[in-house]
């Protein structure tokens, strides 16, 4: 076993593991956490496959952008477990069942038979001077400039939906006055009352 | 190594509608901003002509030879052109129901018709789409939209629940269906549609990969049947026509369907043509069980959102059965019953919108009560309209009906055309069940006509009579719907 296939094993492993912890547990931060180290190791994967840019860009803007807010997200919602869970019982055999048969099938079709070393060969290994990036950014903005565009389109509309479901009316949005903030004066803010105290028998 | 890349900027006049569309949605989307309350109209009147604009510059393309542009992602034919205009003509009508609809219920924003026009952006992309990609992009762009357009009534639980189901099944189905995509990339090597033709066409095929194939294709047929709402696949529907504001309803079963139907047709016929043997089961199945789920489950509904939905269900069984023919004759029928189901969807529709009130939604069968007595155009239009969707000459719907099972018979699905004239008739109960409720029930209490713009009861009227005016030559019709192959 080359050094590279043991590199791999050693990747996967840790991908199956990790995605497989992050969908058994029980703590929904300790699961994000078990999905960062999932990503990390598909990004080893690809760095394996020598698509560099790629993988640091799951890295960058998965495990460092999405899943920071995701964690934000959870920390800041107080999401009641014993109410997701309280299904979870009554539908597992069937689920289970219906899960081993799809996974039975589907280890039939995509077992070594079709898609073992044999079958599909090794890609060729790039030259030492070859560039990812270069090579995806001219095929980005040339051949695939199409879907480009529309991916564009496709945060368009996200931008649009998040801010249609969220914006309420203008009468209850809270706004800042800048002017009005700083040409306030201390007296506009703070009065000073006097109080007499009241003795101890409270009169 | 690098290859140089060709990227010829003379060919794009061939994708002006889709840019001209994305233009007009970005100006809209901007100027909306700036218009004050009295002025929101404004949006309403440019999405018309932005709409309008895009089905004339599409309908300039037809006649044009086939071009593939951008990259190999694009293609300009006949088919494509023609549903365009099509899908504009209906997204008109469908925003003259929906305004009538908006205002009643003050839903009127301009976002609304921002994410229709977004959305219809992507029902074009997915209608010229001649990559895995582009046809994965377009329906994502369409059910975004549409996520958001069944939530923009958030104030009623209905809405998001209904939002939020569709959001997760459309999730999974999109899973499904880009899993399916990847294991047909996988083996054929290609995302285009032409060049995955060719590798399914050759003659060397091993039998592993027919067995790759078949595997992508299972998931492919499950993406675009959850898309078409066939059963199994068809949980989402009922609660989401019922849950929805009536107007996004109305859209969601009527222009979506032909996008559907052409990713359909770009996907297993352009593109997985030489497995048809494959697919055509499955379709038979699938239309099967939508024609006979649809026309029991349909009985026992009292709400009409609820009925249209399993009567939707049962007309997409009739198009999934034109394609499981297998010849080119079984998929012009299936073209033409979607767009005869979609001219149908929409009228009425339109009657179930004219007839809202301020703070009431007409979308109980009992609503209907006695209609006759003090609406007797709307309750004569819904009339044409449910005897047409029960398939009953001349109306349009019957020839529908009849050019499937002309193609059925003749194919030699003997027993599968006898299921489904049996189911066919017994759905038709159900439309005569709105029928005899409007002529010879009475209603509960007094009802005056109601006072409807005219706008809308002049585009409701020539829709229903649409459906008998097109009923007397329908040969023209299956003639151009046959020309798209």
């Amino acid at each position: 076993m080359s050094f590279d296939q043991i590199l791999f094993y050693v990747f996967s492993f840790w991908f199956i593991a990790a995605s497989l912890a992050m969908i058994f547990s029980r703590n929904a931060a300790k699961a994000v956490l078990f999905l960062i180290l999932a990503f990390f190791s598909a990004a080893s994967i690809w760095i394996l496959l020598e698509a560099e840019f790629l993988a640091i860009t799951l890295i960058l803007v998965y495990v460092g952008a999405v899943m920071v807010l995701f964690l934000f997200v959870i920390k800041m919602l107080n999401i009641d477990k014993s109410s997701l869970r309280a299904k979870f019982a009554s539908y597992l055999p069937l689920g289970l069942i219906v899960a081993a048969i799809i996974a039975a099938e589907m280890a039939l079709v995509l077992g070594n038979n079709q898609f073992g070393l044999e079958m599909m060969a090794a890609p060729a290994r790039h030259a030492a001077d070859y560039s990812n990036i270069t090579v995806l950014a001219l095929q980005l903005y040339t051949d695939y400039v199409y879907p480009f565009e529309l991916a564009a389109v496709l945060l368009l509309i996200a931008i649009i939906a998040a801010i249609t479901l969220v914006h309420r009316n203008e009468g209850n949005r809270k706004t800042q006055n800048i002017a009005e903030q700083v040409s306030v004066k201390a007296k506009d803010r703070v009065y000073l009352v006097s109080i007499t105290t009241p003795n101890k028998e409270g009169k | 190594m690098i290859n140089t890349p060709l990227f010829d900027t003379t060919s794009l006049m061939a994708a002006l509608p889709e840019i001209f569309l994305l233009s007009a949605i970005v100006v809209v989307l901007l100027l909306d901003l700036f218009l004050t309350k009295p002025f929101k109209q404004v949006t309403y009147y440019l999405t018309q002509l932005s709409l309008l604009t895009t089905g004339v510059l599409a309908f300039n393309l037809i006649g044009e030879p086939e071009t593939i542009i951008l990259g190999n992602s694009f293609i300009l034919d006949d088919m494509a052109s023609v549903f365009k205009v099509f899908m504009m003509v209906a997204a008109m009508v469908a925003m003259v129901y929906s305004r009538h609809y908006l205002l009643q219920h003050s839903l009127f924003r301009g976002e609304y018709f921002v994410l229709v026009m977004l959305s219809i952006l992507g029902m074009m992309v997915m209608v010229s789409g001649h990559s895995l990609l582009t046809l994965y992009l377009g329906l994502e762009i369409l059910s975004l939209s549409l996520y958001t357009l069944i939530a923009i009534a958030r104030n009623r639980a209905g809405a998001v629940e209904a939002a939020l189901k569709y959001f997760v099944l459309g999730a999974i189905a999109s899973g499904l269906l880009l899993y399916g995509m990847s294991m047909i990339y996988g083996i054929s090597g290609s995302l285009n549609i032409s060049e995955i033709a060719v590798f399914a066409n050759s003659a060397t095929l091993a039998s592993r990969e027919v067995l790759i194939i078949n595997f992508g294709l299972v998931f492919l047929v499950i993406g675009i049947a959850f898309k078409l709402g066939a059963v199994p696949f068809h949980m989402w529907v009922p609660d989401v026509y019922q849950g929805a504001p009536t107007s996004v309803t109305m859209f969601i079963s009527t222009v979506p369907k032909i996008a559907a139907v052409a990713m359909l047709v770009r996907l297993l016929i352009d593109g997985l043509g030489a497995m048809q043997p494959y697919w055509s089961d499955l379709f038979t199945v699938l239309a099967i069980l939508s024609i006979v789920l649809g026309s029991i489950v349909a009985l026992l509904q009292t709400n009409i959102k609820r009925l249209l939905a399993y009567s939707t269900i049962s007309h997409i069984g009739f198009v999934l059965l034109g394609f499981a023919t297998g010849v080119i004759t079984g998929y012009g029928a299936a073209v033409f019953y979607i767009l005869v189901y979609v001219l149908m969807s929409l009228a009425a529709f339109g009657v179930i919108i004219l007839l809202n009130k301020k703070g009431f939604e007409a979308d109980l069968i009992s609503d209907y009560k006695g209609l006759s007595a003090h609406s007797p155009w709307s309750a004569l239009m819904m009339l044409i309209i449910m005897l047409s969707m029960a398939g009953i000459p001349p109306f349009i719907g019957f020839y529908a009906k009849l050019f499937i099972l002309q193609q059925v018979i003749s194919s030699g699905m003997i027993t599968v055309a006898i299921i489904v004239v049996v189911f066919a008739v017994i759905s038709a109960y159900y439309y005569l069940q709105i029928i005899k409720s409007m002529y010879f029930e009475d209603g509960d209490e007094a009802q005056e006509s109601i006072p409807a713009p005219i706008d809308i009861q002049l585009v409701v009227s020539i829709n229903a009579v649409l459906i008998l005016v097109v009923g007397l030559f329908p040969d023209f019709w299956m003639q151009l719907a046959l020309s798209l192959f």
